[in-house]
């Protein structure tokens, strides 16, 4: 009695939520709910068991878990908002979850930091194209040493790189090149030569990850200049038009080779 | 959506690799990129795609009555799409200019050059002519649409087959696909665009330009020629002047580069034809791989890295090691001094703004010198970060020195961490001149 009905909520609920722990690096698709680990012992047992009498019914032991791209918190679950595969890292507190997805249309995020073309300037502000759904705006106050008398040299088509202070779905993202402190930190206009091309965001992500060996290897080859925006934009620039070009071209690639596919084509160029 | 736009530097680095002879995929300047041809289960169904452009084209068939004044001869019908999924830039409203080009050129290439034999589609003279269809969809634009609609057009008008028709006297009889096999159209030759892109007024020029190539290009010039090297349509774009001999010698060029294409497409037919003969299994769901790695495979790009080991080689043993900045510092007070002049500001120096370079000369110069160093290391950390120093934003020349009773604290844990450690704090410390405006 007990098993068939378990079998018709199931078939009826379509899926029933699952626990987060255990679909740690499997496929999720959207609309999926995951259940935190506290919750857990509340949905085990089925609805003929007896459930445990709790004595502090109302609370339970809080613990902060971030809740990542990729999901939503909806009541007191988690929502699954794009398919990839869920990640966890445990991190002070509860710790992260996110879905790793695949995707080459950005998103402005607040925080992120990203490669813009400057389209137009207006007045006192500048209009950049990051590759979302608007243009972000950059006051020309927002750089390093800037004041109204002393204008930052910037013409339409350069490439700035900067982060967004205000990035959300209902307003024009704004971006600075400047961090908290009033300092450059990297950020400005990058220089004018160099090749700029567009990858997927995941292979950003990749690169930008504490040990990548992509990186490690390339910068033994020979002497470069490199910027990633989160926006999918790499700026590339070597000493010669033709180590540009192979640097470009073994980003791209990268995406779709295995590592030992990728060490092959190092040891081959380092010999040549 | 907008375009995205070109960035300056971008445009540069493409003319100057075309003036090196580089393209960006490593092709040579004749080269044109990997034509694969796919057929769909009906007849006249095809994908071609060229690089990254794809490009999808149907044909189709119908009984009408015919113009007035070509009363003997079927109906040829041309249309080619911009889907809104090619690129960002193209919306249902904004493509007329590039939309009506392309089509134009398509019909003087098709129609005009007499391909198919418009009288053979005569039915009942003056009542019932066949009137043929052809709709190409550009699903994916990476550039030169023109070159791949066109071929998409005339494979699909080769691979296309019409019902078969009986007339008797006054008697017409259609039959369906199903009591007779139906019969392809009749096709007197294969014409094929060829695009020949022009960069800094006719200097250089490039066959198959790509998307980005396209952006930078002064001016186009496209020739349709068939095998036999007879030019079908010739249009040039773009109002660059050309020299005769550029023009003769691209018409050359696109003569052997149709042959090519010609060639490809006829083994193309032939190897769908065989399948269909043999009963296999044919149309696009066969032509895409599933369930292997090479699924999603990408085409590997021909760059040349010949000579890379040498020219690095070379310029490591050739650059100079980077210059020892000395510092001097000036001291003012107690726990105040003050490195370089800081009155003339470089902003928009080019050499300046890299992030990566600037870290280890200023870090090593730093702890150079002896017993100065005390004073120093604070001294350019005070500078960027407190701004004892403020650049004056209003009338005044001078500089007012500030004078900070609490850094001196500060400054003594500062100076034990620094000299003990190797590679100071990761933040990069600027060698811009001015300081910091509060």
């Amino acid at each position: 009695m007990a098993g068939a009905a378990a079998v018709a909520t199931k078939s009826l609920a379509g899926s029933r939520a699952r626990a987060a722990s255990t679909v740690l690096g499997q496929v999720v698709l959207p609309g999926e709910e995951l259940l935190l680990p506290e919750q857990e012992d509340a949905e085990g047992p089925e609805s003929a068991g007896q459930r445990p009498l709790r004595l502090n019914a109302g609370t339970r032991s809080r613990v902060r878990v971030v809740c990542g791209p990729g999901l939503r918190r909806s009541g007191d679950r988690l929502l699954v908002t794009k398919c990839g595969r869920l990640r966890h890292k445990e991190h002070g507190g509860g710790g992260v979850y996110w879905v790793d997805s695949q995707q080459k249309r950005y998103v402005p995020v607040k925080g992120d930091h990203v490669i813009g073309i400057v389209t137009a300037k207006s007045g006192d502000i500048f209009k950049v194209d990051v590759g979302g759904s608007e243009p972000a705006s950059l006051s020309y106050l927002a750089f390093e040493g800037a004041t109204k008398r002393n204008r930052p040299n910037v013409q339409v088509g350069d490439l700035i790189y900067g982060q967004f202070v205000v990035a959300n779905k209902d307003m024009e993202p704004e971006m600075v090149c400047i961090d908290s402190c009033g300092r450059a930190n990297g950020m400005g206009v990058i220089g004018q030569d160099g090749l700029l091309f567009k990858v997927t965001l995941g292979l950003i992500r990749k690169l930008l990850a504490p040990d990548c060996e992509i990186l490690q290897e390339v910068g033994k080859l020979y002497p470069l200049e490199i910027v990633f925006g989160m926006n999918g934009r790499i700026w590339v620039k070597a000493k010669t038009i033709q180590q540009t070009l192979i640097l470009a071209n073994i980003l791209e690639a990268c995406e779709h080779m295995t590592s030992d596919q990728r060490k092959q084509i190092f040891s081959r160029l380092a010999e040549s | 959506m907008k375009e995205t736009p070109l960035s300056n530097c971008e445009r540069r680095f493409l003319l100057r690799a075309i003036e090196e002879k580089k393209r960006l995929d490593g092709r040579q300047t004749y080269d044109y990129r990997n034509i694969k041809i796919s057929f769909g289960t009906d007849y006249g169904c095809c994908i071609v795609e060229l690089g990254k452009t794809r490009v999808l084209g149907q044909v189709s068939c119908e009984l009408v009555s015919p113009k007035l004044n070509r009363a003997t001869e079927g109906i040829l019908f041309f249309n080619l799409e911009l889907s809104q999924m090619a690129a960002p830039a193209f919306e249902p409203g904004r493509q007329s200019d590039l939309l009506v080009k392309l089509n134009r050129l398509l019909e003087r290439c098709l129609r005009n050059s007499k391909c198919i034999d418009t009288e053979s589609l005569c039915v009942v003279a003056g009542e019932k002519v066949w009137q043929i269809r052809v709709d190409l969809h550009l699903l994916n634009h990476d550039g030169n649409i023109i070159d791949a609609a066109s071929i998409a057009a005339i494979v699909a008008l080769c691979h296309f087959r019409r019902p078969d028709v009986f007339v008797q006297g006054e008697e017409v009889t259609l039959y369906t696909p199903e009591e007779r096999d139906p019969v392809p159209l009749s096709v007197h030759h294969v014409p094929v665009c060829v695009s020949f892109a022009f960069f800094q007024q006719g200097t250089f020029l490039l066959v198959d330009p790509s998307e980005r190539e396209e952006r930078v290009m002064d001016g186009l010039l496209v020739i349709a020629v068939n095998k036999h090297r007879e030019i079908c349509t010739i249009q040039s774009s773009g109002g660059i002047m050309l020299l005769k001999e550029q023009v003769l010698r691209c018409s050359k060029i696109a003569g052997v580069k149709a042959a090519e294409i010609t060639e490809l497409i006829q083994k193309a037919l032939e190897n769908d034809r065989i399948v269909r003969k043999e009963g296999g299994k044919f149309g696009f769901a066969e032509s895409i791989a599933n369930q292997r790695i090479t699924a999603f495979k990408m085409e590997e790009a021909p760059v040349d890295t010949s000579d890379v080991e040498e020219k690095a080689e070379e310029i490591i043993t050739e650059t100079e090691p980077p210059p020892e900045v000395v510092s001097k510092p000036l001291l003012w007070s107690p726990g105040t001094a003050q490195i370089g002049g800081g009155v003339e500001n470089s902003w928009g120096d080019p050499e300046e703004s890299e992030q990566e370079e600037e870290d280890t000369g200023s870090d090593e110069a730093v702890l150079l010198d002896g017993a100065e160093v005390d004073t120093a290391p604070e001294a350019s950390n005070s500078g960027s970060q407190d701004a004892p120093i403020v650049l004056s934003d209003s009338e005044e020349e001078e500089m007012i020195i500030l004078e900070p009773d609490k850094n001196l604290k500060k400054i003594r844990t500062r100076t034990v961490s620094t000299k003990q450690e190797k590679a100071p704090s990761k933040k990069p410390v600027k060698k811009r001149k001015k300081k910091t405006a509060n």
